[in-house]
């Protein structure tokens, strides 16, 4: 069974079917090839596949595809623009937040809605925020660390550059993403 | 890829009763966080699913003009979490709210499949019991308004007839106005765990330092999120002492089914009962304006 769904990837607007047994995962990386979206786990529990919908993390493994319709999705893809780094990416190099870098999609994408609420959060509260995401070299004192970097740096900028999924209104050539 | 064989969106709630009615083997979908991990362990095979996310009118969380609190099922935790009707009026379903999966699963679940779904560690259930929620439940037979402790007939089943859908949670102002509460998630993690048990504590109080109502709910100490009624009736109308709350630990147990799993042992379930209820129950009198206990 397929229904035919419309949705903006890395602000650019993607109209196809999908068969209704597919994850958004799978479509994301098999059908439009953002493989910055990396399967772990596969039952919402690993936070690698984390995508912004509509700004805000789900977990991309567990949401179908269809659900998808009408939605604007960011990936990692989707973060840098024009070759440049966005703050939080930049936190994460600063801070030495990546080792194997299969968790770093994910936990960049959380952090670039943390970074983009505009809100004020605890040290509690940043740990509670980004426990979603798990990262089997256990680097998290560097994500950490990186996390609440790249949300002063925007913060103190009023901004976190311009990739708020929202602003997407321009075509993005889709960029190669590592396997 | 999922085991999907039928797949069908309700946009509002006849619609969605119609659908069900022709065809009760359709699952409801919402969030998926339950029902699509089933789909993925097998446990659930050709899934014809029915998602009602698209009903706008079933993801409220309104103060009705009588205190009464109605909170639609497509409610995710995330918004239960932040919603201010619930963090002022019944904290301890926020507080149990939080403590669920990590923020990508609560930007997603909705707490009508975590009732729905029957498990026993579901992390809303202990505090809907405490509060005494009500269930509206429709088909297009008609609707019937349940309390929350009818609604667990056993492990993961619930009494949802077929063809029958959830619409409301409604928590009256009698159940929580005046009381203060407390819940205690006990895991072996912060994050992404379930629960080893649950505790869910609501008080109220009289002058003279005394118990006038206590309500007990707990999660994963039986085959059901329960209550601990003889626990309550030994409370109420008690002064407030550190051996009175023990006596309320210990005829907690009694209401418990406590059981041996992978994740604990019947002693070790039983002995949390012991030690989290006082301890919740300490909390919840010093929120319902009572003093600390030493």
């Amino acid at each position: 069974m397929r229904k035919k769904i419309a949705m903006t990837v890395n602000g650019k607007v993607e109209s196809f079917e999908v068969d209704v047994r597919d994850s958004l995962l799978e479509v994301l990386r098999n059908t439009l090839g953002y493989t910055g979206v990396k399967k772990g786990c596969g039952v919402g529990e690993c936070g690698a596949c984390s995508v912004l919908i509509d700004g805000v993390p789900i977990d991309s493994c567990i949401y179908l595809a269809v659900w998808a319709d009408g939605k604007t999705i960011l990936t990692i893809e989707g973060v840098a623009q024009d070759g440049e780094l966005s703050p939080v990416q930049q936190a994460f190099v600063d801070k030495g937040a990546v080792q194997c870098g299969f968790c770093t999609p994910g936990l960049v994408l959380t952090t670039t809605a943390l970074a983009e609420s505009g809100q004020e959060y605890t040290k509690d509260e940043l740990k509670r925020e980004l426990s979603g995401h798990f990262c089997r070299c256990t680097g998290y004192q560097n994500i950490f660390k990186a996390a609440e970097k790249a949300i002063e740096t925007c913060r103190h900028d009023g901004s976190c550059g311009n990739h708020h999924p929202a602003d997407h209104h321009h075509d993005q050539e889709k960029q190669e993403g590592s396997e | 890829m999922y085991d999907i064989q039928d797949y069908q969106e309700a946009l509002t709630l006849s619609e969605a009763a119609e659908t069900l009615a022709r065809n009760p083997r359709m699952r409801i979908i919402a969030g998926g966080t339950d029902l699509l991990i089933k789909l993925h362990g097998g446990q659930i095979e050709a899934a014809e699913l029915l998602s009602i996310r698209k009903i706008e009118a079933l993801s409220h969380i309104e103060k009705m003009p009588d205190g009464a609190i109605g909170i639609g099922p497509l409610a995710t935790f995330t918004q239960i979490t932040q919603d201010p009707v619930i963090k002022t009026d019944i904290p301890i379903l926020a507080e149990a709210a939080v403590s669920m999966g990590g923020p990508q699963i609560r930007n997603i679940a909705t707490i009508g499949g975590n009732v729905c779904n029957g498990a026993t560690s579901a992390d809303s259930a202990s505090s809907l019991l405490a509060l005494e929620a009500e269930l509206t439940l429709i088909s297009s037979r008609g609707t019937r308004v349940l309390p929350i402790s009818e609604f667990y007939l056993g492990p993961g089943k619930v009494d949802l007839r077929a063809g029958e859908l959830l619409t409301e949670i409604r928590i009256l102002p009698q159940h929580y106005v005046g009381f203060g509460g407390h819940y205690i998630k006990f895991a072996m993690r912060k994050a992404m765990d379930i629960a080893t048990l649950g505790v869910a504590v609501l008080c109220k109080l009289e002058t003279g330092n005394i118990l006038a109502e206590v309500k007990i709910g707990l999660g994963v100490a039986g085959p059901t999120p329960l209550r601990c009624l003889e626990a309550e009736a030994y409370a109420a109308g008690k002064v407030i002492s550190m051996d009175v709350l023990n006596e309320v630990g210990r005829l907690a147990i009694r209401s418990a089914k406590a059981r041996t799993s992978w994740r604990a042992s019947k002693e070790y379930r039983e002995h949390l009962i012991q030690e989290l209820v006082p301890r919740a129950l300490r909390e919840a009198i010093v929120q319902a304006g009572g003093g600390e206990i030493a």
